[in-house]
């Protein structure tokens, strides 16, 4: 018999019973709860009369609505009366219920897929959820994570479980060396590139091979992040030393002896060698270049040195539509360079690319270089406040700010625009969030989605350029 | 829930493959701490001129008369047709609330996003998946033939076309019978709460540290 996936494992570990029609219960160890996809779920606890199964399963933090600008004066201050109230009804809905929130001006406060992983929260092994798609990034731990809707919040709220079905075994393997200036963001893009926006629908994904185990934790949860992009609620990555070391010592993390018999648990959580998976993509580190996404989709991506698709390429009615549709929204010409997009806004943060290691990227380019006049606004928004905190004690803040760029309070900002930061209709964005759907970062804006470095050189440039060119220089 | 049995109604085509959340409603209207009312910010990008504010009346709103929701001949359509991969992006239940306080009953498509597609089933909205020469010829006819009504047979699992036709689908049992029936999964799950107490225990037993932690 063939060995067992570590989404197999997971998944095995965690089963509660199998129901009669084939679907799963199975029991999630950890649930992050933000604002927006939690009130209607409190709510309907409350209709029902129903209390949470277990409150030290849960933790919260407000990160979608909440303004990046300066926020001493507290909720109260915020200005969109809207993003005020749903703030305030999860401050109100954990003290109700007694759950652990970091609340706005906690300086533990960030975007969930920061904030969790940040504490400890999520652990190698465990199952985790959260209202929002992107909780894939917690796979990079070596948990079995996923984004689930507001109904199922309610379901594990009061059930500690959720139904659920197995998913197929997808093996995404990055062997060789990426080039300098070639990043986890640029290898995750390059990969949906390849098997498409819907091409993991179905699948937990397991990133392996030679690029992920030598990449840090912080570039796991970057890759892992944007499983989702490419139709995979789940993107894993096995448990190695980097995973342990970044584990240890944080918040809610076991210590002393819990600490050693989780070590030992967790050397399991890897794919065994004879393991068979459904689909398997093999992609050579070398072929990935700095990339630049040029349309509607994540999968509307290219390297940074390549040119705008002209649909006269290609056969597929359905695709030539939607190239089309891309092309007119985004106000490209085919066959245009990449290069010489022009662009007006920058944007550096989201759950993707907010952590420390992102940051650095981003000042290593901007240090002593001022960004180009073109440029309205370039934003830099840690993910948390303790990523603010490392940054500043860095001096990575007086980079940015000598640069040109906005430095911020942290939240999910303009990756979705829901608190005031915005594009304007027609306006190009540098981005290193991780949807470039249409009006996803304001109503009529052009998003374009690359690195942390690729946003921070095309602020410079005022245009993307190949930031391996200016690496070298 | 609303229960789904049998429903008839008009369907409307929206010709576009991977239409995703943000489309379907845009996350201005996130903010909102409730359920309902989000029917009239359904596709806001696409079927208004201007852009859409939270808690604002959308009647006197400049229309884009182009939207296929906008053509007088869909006037209460409650089944949507769509293409591949609809319902990509983000975990929002917001979406399945929207198309449902709208009208729609159900979404044909060739493919679905996965948590799009379970978050209808919580909600009383039936995804279905036809093959794509169905949802083809789907597209062909109901451009033909003004007031084009599809029939959905849940007991029966099939699409019935005006002309009699019958296009049969695949659902999962536990969902067809909780959508039959109305039900609600928690008071479901709930029946199995021993089962969850003896893994709980096995689990505290073998992985002491995630309990109790977070405080």
């Amino acid at each position: 018999m063939a060995g067992k996936t570590l989404y197999d494992k997971l998944f095995e570990q965690h089963l509660v019973r199998m129901n009669e029609d084939g679907s799963a219960l199975i029991y999630i160890d950890r649930q992050v709860l933000h604002e927006v996809t939690s009130p209607q779920a409190f709510e309907g606890l409350r209709i029902a009369g129903r209390q949470p199964w277990r409150i030290d399963a849960n933790i919260a933090t407000p990160d979608h609505n909440v303004p990046t600008t300066e926020r001493s004066g507290g909720v109260e201050e915020i200005v969109d009366p809207v993003s005020k109230i749903q703030v305030k009804t999860l401050d109100e809905n954990c003290d109700d219920f007694g759950i652990l929130e970091f609340k706005m001006n906690d300086q533990r406060q960030g975007i969930v897929h920061v904030m969790a992983p940040e504490q400890g929260a999520i652990l190698p092994g465990v199952t985790a959820v959260c209202g929002d798609s992107h909780t894939a990034t917690l796979g990079a731990l070596g948990a079995l994570a996923h984004g689930i809707g507001t109904s199922e919040v309610e379901h594990v709220l009061a059930t500690q479980c959720l139904i659920t079905k197995k998913m197929k075994n997808m093996l995404v393997r990055v062997d060789g060396e990426l080039g300098i200036g070639v990043t986890p963001k640029d290898v995750i893009l390059h990969i949906i590139g390849v098997i498409g926006t819907a091409g993991g629908t179905g699948y937990a994904i397991e990133f392996g091979g030679d690029v992920f185990r030598n990449m840090t934790m912080e570039g796991r949860m970057t890759v892992s992040n944007m499983a989702i992009e490419a139709g995979a609620r789940v993107g894993l990555v096995a448990v190695d030393q980097t995973t342990i070391d970044y584990v240890e010592g944080r918040p809610f993390a076991p210590k002393g002896e819990q600490w050693d018999a989780a070590v030992t648990a967790w050397q399991d959580l890897v794919s065994d060698a004879d393991a068979e998976f459904d689909a398997v993509v093999e992609i050579n580190a070398a072929d990935i270049e700095p990339q630049v996404t040029w349309g509607t989709s994540p999968e509307m991506v290219v390297g940074v040195s390549e040119l705008v698709p002209n649909p006269s390429n290609e056969a597929d009615p359905v695709k030539v539509d939607g190239i089309e549709r891309a092309l007119k929204y985004m106000g490209l010409e085919a066959d245009q360079k990449i290069t010489d997009i022009q662009l007006d806004r920058v944007f550096i943060g989201s759950c993707t690319n907010s952590r420390i290691e992102d940051l650095r990227d981003a000042a290593k380019v901007v240090e002593g270089r001022k960004v180009a006049g073109n440029i309205i606004q370039a934003l830099v928004v840690p993910g948390s406040g303790l990523v603010k905190e490392q940054a500043e004690a860095e001096g990575l803040d007086k980079i940015f700010t000598e640069a040109g760029l906005e430095w911020r309070e942290p939240g999910c900002s303009m990756c979705l625009a829901m608190n005031p930061d915005k594009l304007g209709a027609g306006e190009h964005c540098a981005s290193t969030s991780n949807r470039n759907f249409e009006g996803r970062q304001g109503f009529g804006g052009r998003t374009h989605l690359v690195s942390p470095a690729m946003a921070a050189a095309a602020a410079i440039a005022g245009h993307f350029v190949d930031v391996r060119e200016m690496v070298k220089a | 829930m609303k229960k789904f049995n049998q429903h008839s109604g008009i369907a409307v085509p929206l010709d576009r493959a991977n239409v995703d959340t943000d489309m379907i409603i845009p996350k201005q209207f996130l903010k909102s701490i409730k359920r309902s009312g989000f029917g009239p910010n359904l596709f806001d990008e696409l079927r208004y001129l201007d852009e859409g504010l939270p808690d604002q009346d959308c009647s006197g709103r400049p229309v884009n008369e182009e939207f296929v929701l906008n053509l007088p001949r869909y006037n209460g359509a409650s089944v949507l047709l769509a293409r591949e991969n609809f319902g990509c992006g983000s975990s929002r239940e917001h979406a399945p609330w929207a198309l449902d306080d709208y009208g729609f009953r159900s979404v044909i498509a060739p493919s679905f996003a996965e948590i799009f597609y379970n978050n209808c089933f919580k909600n009383g909205l039936l995804p279905i998946v036809l093959s794509e020469a169905e949802v083809d010829q789907l597209f062909t006819e109901v451009a033909a033939n003004e007031g084009y009504e599809l029939t959905i047979d849940l007991e029966r699992q099939v699409v019935v076309t005006p002309s009699g036709a019958e296009m049969s689908f695949e659902i999962d049992d536990f969902r067809k019978h909780c959508l039959q029936n109305g039900l609600d999964d928690i008071g479901l799950t709930l029946q199995h709460a021993d089962d969850i107490r003896a893994y709980e225990e096995k689990a505290r037993a073998a992985s002491p540290w995630l309990f109790d932690a977070i405080r």
